[in-house]
């Protein structure tokens, strides 16, 4: 092949908890992205073996020795003999999410690679005939699967507010494209003078958001010091029964008697490879006691700043009653309680429990830990998701357009270059969100503007 | 008459091209039109290029199409729109002379070896049982012409019908008999037929029109011709005036908007939302005070007005009684009132990129009759089908196809034959992924060479064509070999980062206060080099940044452009396509796996499918 592609890369395993997982790199600069990350090696390993290495993370501070990621296997393959036909090589490290997450981020900084598309491995293997016909038609259902997973999970999974959040961005990031493109279309018709001074203010509104968001970076603390999830609800709803019962040991005081818990108690645990920590929260009510008093507000506080929200009830009043959101898990304990009138009556989306009867612990557990994985997802830099790497770059990619648009337009240059970099801006976007086509803009010109002669 | 390759039915700008390509080609073409009198008619406003459409003119001129010559020898006031904007989005434009522009087009196509006109109207076409393929016309007369290929570019007027008011009278065009007998040709063929609409304003007698204090509009001095042959241009030039609509107005026309044909219901038809009527303005932006109208002459020598900004299908008593409003027409006599019509498109996605239809070999379409406005869209259209025609008919198996990255001509064709259209389909530069690349000043440079390739490119142009790219080069191999440092840069008067980094001559060129009167001043090595070539080099130093970027687009655009699908591909039969998908397929036919991708809602799996399939039928061809 005479063009050079890019170098890509992509978790190869199943996602979620396993002994081993297989990071494949693949492309001309996947033996430069090796010796990135193992410094250590004086020579490339020779091709088809496999060594034993240490992995290092690629961003460091000046000061401070490189951080160790992993004590991995990697394997090279020389192309043209590879899966890809390409240069590949294979990490193979521990399968936990804090590994995955650090090898994610510190491939992504590395110059000329970036996370691969759906069915871009299997692409390249195509063609470059490594791929036999049977291969190729299976892994077309395969590319199906992961984009239609893609499609309909990413938007989905990602939470209602960050979803909503990315079609904000795109809606008006499509409103300032019409306005630069409406000034550079129809110039000759009767639209205002300064469309692409005022695209580029909203423009860099947007950049400064998109920015912000990328930045939100506290993921590490939370991967290294586990996720905080609050247990709130009224008094004696179960709060600690729950807690001991997720503990599986007696850490919280048990009794009948409303108002026990006065202070906060905290419980590590680990939730299918993220550190997490359970908090027990005073039950929440109007008290006289200076003591209950000072609990409830500290539960108030801790409620408020956790990344997860377990929020038990007794009642079918009480389930309706409570916020429903991404961040919150609705919770009604004693279910054994209620009669089938009632259960029949559960609003939809909150979680049946019964501690006593342990009956819906284990598949609470899991509802956990997938709401946990999708915060971590969504919050850290390239995170183990491949989709979610996809996004992150696709942001990054978005700023980095934008940025240049700014700085052509400060120095005075004409509107289509600041145009051809916020319709870069917008491709990039658009990987996310769906493709900004031309009828759409198109549409948003004619419905903004009076056009026509 | 001997008997000919290929005939073209219609002699509107598609038609014209299209004949003239055909013929340029080598074919023995011939034109058929009802009028011969009225090739080259301007139908609509007066008035060729514009933004983006002055690229597609440029694009036709490069290929040695007609229309760029025949502006040049006709038009009255030229202008180059977005003139404070970069190159790349600047589009040459010209008020006609609707008389010399007609005249200009009849001319050119009398000067053309290959080809003869004949005046009839074409009522069915030949199609051969067996093969399925089109073997020539039938006229009206009753006369039946056999041709290799047959080129239909009938413009609006299949089953055309026009709109006053709640008048309807069947016409191509005002005084013209629509096409009927073609119109069932195709339904009987089984194409996918739509509706569409346009509309035109009244016409006006300039005599009667109070021109002072309005607002003047020159022409640009010194004009800039259209054609890359063309020196200079000897038209006389003439100003246009402007004038507005006003609440007076607005309340007229809403208050008969019922017995607007497009708002009683009478029309069935999609109107394009970038060429709305009057009526469409003041309904949809009612707190707009006041729409502009451009009052453009139709001739030198010729009184009639085109009022361009308010078409209308209001009747003809409203639409007097409404032009009173507006100053300078208080007094205004219409020549003729603003009507819609409303007329029959096949939908292009039963064509291939080379315009011939998908299920009658042999039969091309151009210009409207695809779904398209405008009439550089059309002769764009006109000339890739003649070129393609005459491919065929010579038994060569190629085509003549231009991408996305070649030419707005590209974008056009691949956006209809891949999306189809559903409303009149008109070119923006926001069209163009390349924009940057696809300019007016070169078009020569982007395809004159592929035209020579194919032989349609006569000698003379080759001969202008190839001095400019030697010259060019030459110019542009002295800048390449300059390699100075920051330091020597700053010695010479530049100022310029002091990175250490060496600089070439278009690096150097590319900063904004840098020109290359300045280069050559410092560079005695750079004099001596022609205007437009320095021009040209400015301009490619200007965007070369932006051009390197999208290098690696166009190269993954042109490698998924190289993979072909085979015609007959049956998408049934490929497992793990979707039905969806697979319907989608099998109405554009894609030809390409680059095509297919830009289909909506063809995914990445589908194509991984078709790149297996692909890959089937080499190793076969191999085996």
């Amino acid at each position: 092949m005479s063009i050079s592609y890019p170098t890509i890369y992509a978790l190869a395993t199943a996602q979620g908890r396993a002994g081993i997982a297989v990071i494949r790199i693949s492309g001309p600069a996947a033996e430069r992205a090796l010796m990135k990350l193992a410094p250590n090696l004086v020579a490339l390993p020779a091709p088809r073996y496999a060594q034993r290495l240490s992995l290092f993370e690629t961003e460091s501070n000046f000061d401070q020795s490189p951080v160790q990621i992993d004590d991995a296997l990697a394997v090279r393959f020389n192309g043209p003999n590879s899966f890809t036909g390409e240069d590949v090589v294979e990490l193979h490290v521990h399968g936990g999410h804090a590994v995955i997450s650090a090898l994610m981020t510190s491939l992504s900084s590395i110059e000329g690679l970036r996370p691969a598309e759906p069915g871009e491995f299997s692409r390249r293997a195509f063609e470059n005939g490594k791929m036999d016909l049977t291969a190729v038609e299976a892994i077309a259902d395969l590319v199906d699967a992961e984009t239609s997973a893609q499609r309909q999970q990413a938007l989905t999974q990602m939470g209602g507010a960050l979803a909503k959040t990315y079609y904000g961005w795109r809606e008006r990031l499509v409103k300032a494209m019409a306005f630069a493109e409406a000034s550079i279309d129809f110039s000759e018709e009767d639209i205002p003078e300064d469309l692409s001074r005022q695209s580029l203010d909203a423009l860099k509104v947007l950049a400064q958001e998109i920015r912000e968001h990328l930045s939100d970076s506290n993921i590490g603390e939370r991967i290294r010091d586990g996720f905080r999830i609050a247990l709130t609800g009224a008094p004696n709803v179960g709060k600690s029964s729950l807690l001991n019962a997720l503990a599986k040991r007696d850490v919280a005081i048990v009794s009948d008697i409303a108002g026990t818990t006065r202070d906060v108690i905290e419980v590590p645990m680990d939730l299918s490879g993220y550190a997490a920590v359970i908090i027990d929260t005073a039950g929440i009510r109007e008290s006289e006691d200076v003591i209950e008093r000072e609990g409830v507000r500290r539960a108030l506080e801790q409620a408020a700043s956790a990344d997860l929200r377990l929020h038990l009830v007794d009642s079918v009043e009480a389930a309706e009653m409570a916020e429903h959101n991404p961040d919150t898990i609705v919770v009604m304990n004693k279910c054994d309680l209620l009669s089938n009138n009632d259960l029949g009556k559960a609003l939809l989306g909150v979680h049946l429990l019964s501690i006593k009867m342990n009956d819906g612990l284990e598949s609470l557990i899991v509802e956990m830990s997938e709401r946990i994985s999708n915060q971590a997802a969504y919050r850290s830099k390239s995170s183990a998701p491949l989709t979610r790497a996809r996004h992150r770059h696709a942001l990054e990619e978005c700023v980095d357009a934008l940025d240049r648009a700014f700085v052509s337009a400060d120095a005075g240059a004409d509107v289509e270059m600041m145009a051809e970099d916020v319709r870069v801006a917008a491709q990039a976007l658009g990987r996310i969100t769906g493709c900004v086509d031309v009828e759409e803009l198109l549409d948003r010109i004619f419905s903004d503007f009076c056009i026509g002669k | 008459m001997l008997k000919p390759d290929v005939i073209v039915v219609g002699g509107g700008h598609a038609g014209a091209e299209a004949a003239a390509a055909s013929a340029r080609m080598g074919a023995r073409t011939l034109l058929v039109t009802h009028r011969l009198e009225t090739i080259g008619e301007m139908s609509c406003n007066p008035a060729i290029g514009g933004l983006a459409k002055g690229q597609l003119v440029r694009e036709i001129d490069a290929l040695d199409g007609i229309m760029g010559t025949a502006i040049d020898r006709s038009g009255i006031q030229f202008r180059m729109l977005n003139r404070s904007k970069g190159p790349a989005v600047r589009g040459p434009r010209a008020q006609a002379d609707r008389k010399l522009y007609r005249n200009a087009i009849q001319d050119l196509l009398s000067e053309i070896e290959n080809l003869e006109l004949l005046a009839d109207s074409v009522e069915d076409l030949l199609i051969d049982e067996k093969s399925g393929r089109v073997t020539g016309i039938q006229t009206v007369s009753g006369n039946e012409i056999t041709a290799g290929a047959v080129i239909i570019t009938t413009g609006t007027f299949l089953r055309g019908l026009i709109h006053i008011g709640d008048q309807k009278i069947p016409a191509g065009r005002v005084g013209d008999k629509p096409s009927i007998g073609l119109a069932y040709t195709f339904k009987r063929l089984g194409f996918p037929l739509g509706r569409l609409k346009t509309g035109t304003p009244p016409r006006l007698d300039g005599r009667t029109i109070g021109w002072g204090g309005l607002d003047a509009q020159p022409a640009d001095d010194p004009p800039i011709p259209f054609s890359y042959l063309t020196d200079k241009i000897t038209v006389p030039q003439i100003a246009c005036h402007m004038t507005f609509t006003n609440p007076k107005t607005h309340t007229i026309i809403e208050a008969n908007l019922h017995r607007s044909a497009m708002y009683s219901g009478q029309i069935e038809g999609v109107g394009p939302r970038y060429c709305p009527s009057v009526e469409d303005k003041i309904v949809r932006f009612a707190d707009k005070e006041r729409h502009q109208i451009f009052l453009e002459p139709e001739g030198l020598d010729d009184d009639t007005v085109y009022p361009n900004g308010i078409s209308t299908s209001l009747p003809k008593d409203v639409q007097l009684e409404f032009l009173k409003t507006i100053p300078g027409l208080e007094k205004a006599i219409m020549l003729q009132p603003g009507y819609a019509i409303e007329y029959d498109y096949v939908d292009p996605r039963a064509l291939k990129r080379s315009l011939e239809t998908q299920e009658v070999p042999g039969l091309y379409l151009a210009g409207q009759i695809n779904g398209t406005t405008g009439y550089e869209e059309a002769a764009a259209q006109g000339l890739m089908a003649g070129v393609n025609a005459a491919l065929a008919v010579s038994g060569s198996n190629k085509t003549f196809e231009l991408d996305r990255a070649d030419a707005y001509i590209g974008v056009m064709i691949d956006d209809l034959v891949t999306l189809g259209t559903a409303e009149p389909y008109r070119m923006f530069t926001s069209r163009a992924e390349y924009r940057l690349l696809l300019r007016a000043d070169n078009a020569d440079l982007r395809i004159t060479q592929r035209g020579v390739d194919i032989g349609l490119v006569g000698s003379g142009r080759h001969k202008v064509f190839a001095e400019k790219s030697i010259a060019l080069n030459a110019a542009r191999d002295a800048l390449l070999s300059l390699n100075e440092t920051p330091n020597s840069l700053r010695n010479h008067g530049f100022e310029i980062n002091q990175d250490g980094i060496r600089r070439n001559g278009i690096e150097i060129l590319s900063y904004q206060n840098v020109d290359y009167a300045k280069m050559s001043h410092a560079w005695p090595q750079l004099n001596g080099i022609r205007p437009d070539i320095i021009e040209q080099l400015e301009i490619e130093a200007t965007y070369s940044s932006y051009l390197e970027r999208q290098d690696a687009d166009i190269k993954a655009l042109r490698r998924d452009e190289n993979l072909r699908l085979p015609a007959d591909l049956e998408y049934n039969g490929i497992p793990s396509l979707s039905n969806e998908v697979c319907d989608k397929l099998s109405r554009v036919r894609p030809e390409t796996i680059g095509q297919a991708a830009r289909i909506s809602g063809v995914t990445p799996a589908a194509i991984t499918a078709l790149l297996a399939y692909v890959k089937r039928q080499d190793s076969r061809l191999t085996a």
